[in-house]
């Protein structure tokens, strides 16, 4: 378990990155950071392994503050994957996959064992790659590489920094997709900073949402889709992206605004949160006195819905009118 | 004219032999103590860049001043000899080492460095295993242009009295002897020619195997 406790970090200029930040990121899962540039994901990422110092505040790996490790022995128990690969290109692939392992003094068949081992794990067959050197693969196969030099040591926390931003879409999704799959069979805490929602929601057990330097909200990619902390976190997931996770009955009320009527058609009327489901509408219309619904968005009543609208907004999103949204 | 010249070559064999030996001799030391000055200022200025600008910019103004103009300088601070006529070289083999070295570090992608400290180097396993191999092609090319530079300007060295193939020259010319004038600047010249290609071949070795496939 990695927690962040009340981290603060005032870089020189004045422009302050993160803001009394508490946290916990869970051991074993994978913790997605997402937000805007400048948001200070990158930052907090950066922490962990000290390549950011906090101005204020404590980062404790395992409940033991990362301050009481030495620098370098820290950053060589993490492994580290950044969006520009960085592999050392004066080297073949075996000797930059099997580099943090010689850093901590491994011997040469163990560090042979296990370089060979998660090259094929990732699909990239060892006595083929192994003399190559970087500049001979191409980009994707490079990353894969970078995953492979953060996995050699065996740390326990792995740090990526959009790691498959740089990749062509293809690449990218295909290595989301053996990254979620690796993470399933090796369990380690994973921190994956990205700046693409995609990215989170398809690979992350968590997603911590950050803006200006503070957190705004932390779940899994379910509680952000269906419970959107606040405005901001829902423009940054997308109306578009939410509704095309969730079913139509999960939409909300008030994403049905233009169906509403200002008329009271009915005195058989109950009360609805505009921030309820079309679900719960209608389960609330089934019931017998009950045929029109009044509109409650906070404390103002903002219309009138009964199952003839309804059922036009249904007819208007089958027809792909998604006029509503 | 021919036949003048291999004369010339045969009954001035001693002075010449003695001229080139000091030629190399003079070439050699500068170049030796301009690498041991240059190449570890050049790599304490990419680390500390504030100072570049001015470090670079004092051996530069160095470089302007016309060579036998600093061999001038030289003689009324420092007397005439073999030791005025090494400074003067030093200082004129010191800026190419300098400015590439610094220029070869600082133009290692950042991406490599981060992920060198990203997975815990110190900075002497950067310095040695990232920046230096990655930097060597440069800092070879610039030795190569220091060599070049300074086998040909310690020609000049005659005039403070230090020797070298200067010595056949002037005193070619001095008697209106062209083959003479010939026996000392045909050697210079053959000398930085192969000089030049020995460093081409040992900088192309340099560049590391991985950075030629592009």
């Amino acid at each position: 378990m990695i927690r962040f406790d009340q981290v603060t970090k005032k870089f020189p200029d004045g422009t302050e990155a993160l803001k009394n930040v508490s946290l916990t990121i869970p051991t074993g899962e994978l913790t997605a950071i997402i937000g805007p540039s400048g948001c200070g994901k990158t930052t907090l990422m950066k922490m962990i392994n000290r390549l950011e110092i906090p101005t204020n505040g404590d980062i404790l790996i395992d409940e033991k503050s990362i301050k009481e490790t030495d620098q370098v022995e820290l950053r060589r128990s993490i492994g580290y994957v950044i969006q520009r690969i960085g592999l050392l290109p004066h080297m073949t692939i075996e000797k930059n996959a099997g580099l943090v392992p010689k850093l901590k003094g491994w011997s040469d068949e163990k560090t042979q064992l296990r370089v060979r081992e998660l090259m094929t794990t990732v699909g990239l067959e060892p006595d083929i790659y192994l003399p190559r050197y970087p500049l001979e693969l191409s980009g994707g196969q490079q990353q894969r590489i970078g995953v492979v030099r953060a996995l050699a040591g065996d740390p326990n926390i792995v740090l990526m920094d959009e790691p498959f931003s740089a990749l062509d879409p293809i690449s990218r999704e295909q290595l989301q997709k053996e990254l979620r799959s690796l993470q399933q069979r090796i369990q380690k805490t994973i921190v994956f900073v990205t700046h693409d929602m995609d990215e989170a929601l398809k690979i992350a057990d968590n997603i911590i949402v950050m803006r200006e330097g503070e957190v705004e909200q932390i779940g899994s990619p379910d509680d952000l889709i269906h419970e959107p902390a606040n405005d901001f976190v829902r423009d940054f997931i997308g109306q578009e992206r939410i509704n095309r996770q969730r079913t139509f009955a999960q939409r909300k009320i008030h994403e049905l605004t233009s169906f509403f009527s200002q008329a009271r058609t009915s005195e058989q009327i109950a009360e609805i949160s505009s921030t309820d489901s079309i679900e719960t509408a209608i389960s609330m219309l089934e019931k017998p006195n009950v045929n029109l619904l009044a509109i409650r968005h906070k404390d103002e009543f903002v219309g009138y819905i009964d199952q003839t609208s309804l059922l036009r907004a249904v007819i208007a999103k089958e027809e792909g009118g998604n006029h509503a949204d | 004219m021919l036949t003048n010249f291999i004369e010339t070559i045969q009954s001035r064999s001693d002075l010449i032999q003695q001229a080139f030996v000091e030629h190399i001799y003079l070439s050699f030391i500068a170049l030796a103590i301009g690498i041991a000055i240059a190449l570890p200022l050049g790599i304490l200025i990419a680390r500390y860049r504030k100072y570049a600008e001015p470090v670079i910019g004092v051996t530069a103004i160095f470089q302007t001043i016309p060579s036998l103009a600093l061999f001038g300088f030289l003689v009324p601070l420092m007397g005439i000899g073999s030791n005025t006529a090494l400074i003067a070289l030093i200082i004129y083999a010191l800026l190419p080492i300098l400015r590439n070295t610094y220029t070869g570090i600082i133009s290692v992608d950042s991406s490599i460095t981060e992920a060198g400290r990203g997975m815990g180097m110190t900075r002497s396993q950067i310095l040695t295993q990232i920046e230096f191999p990655l930097a060597l092609p440069f800092i070879m090319a610039g030795i190569r242009t220091a060599t070049v530079l300074t086998v040909g300007i310690a020609t000049l060295a005659t005039f403070v009295g230090a020797g070298g193939l200067g010595d056949v020259i002037y005193r070619g010319l001095q008697s209106y002897n062209n083959s003479l004038v010939l026996a000392g600047a045909l050697p210079v010249a053959l000398l930085a020619i192969s000089f030049d290609l020995l460093l081409k071949w040992v900088e192309k070795k340099a560049t590391p195997k991985g950075m030629k496939t592009n």
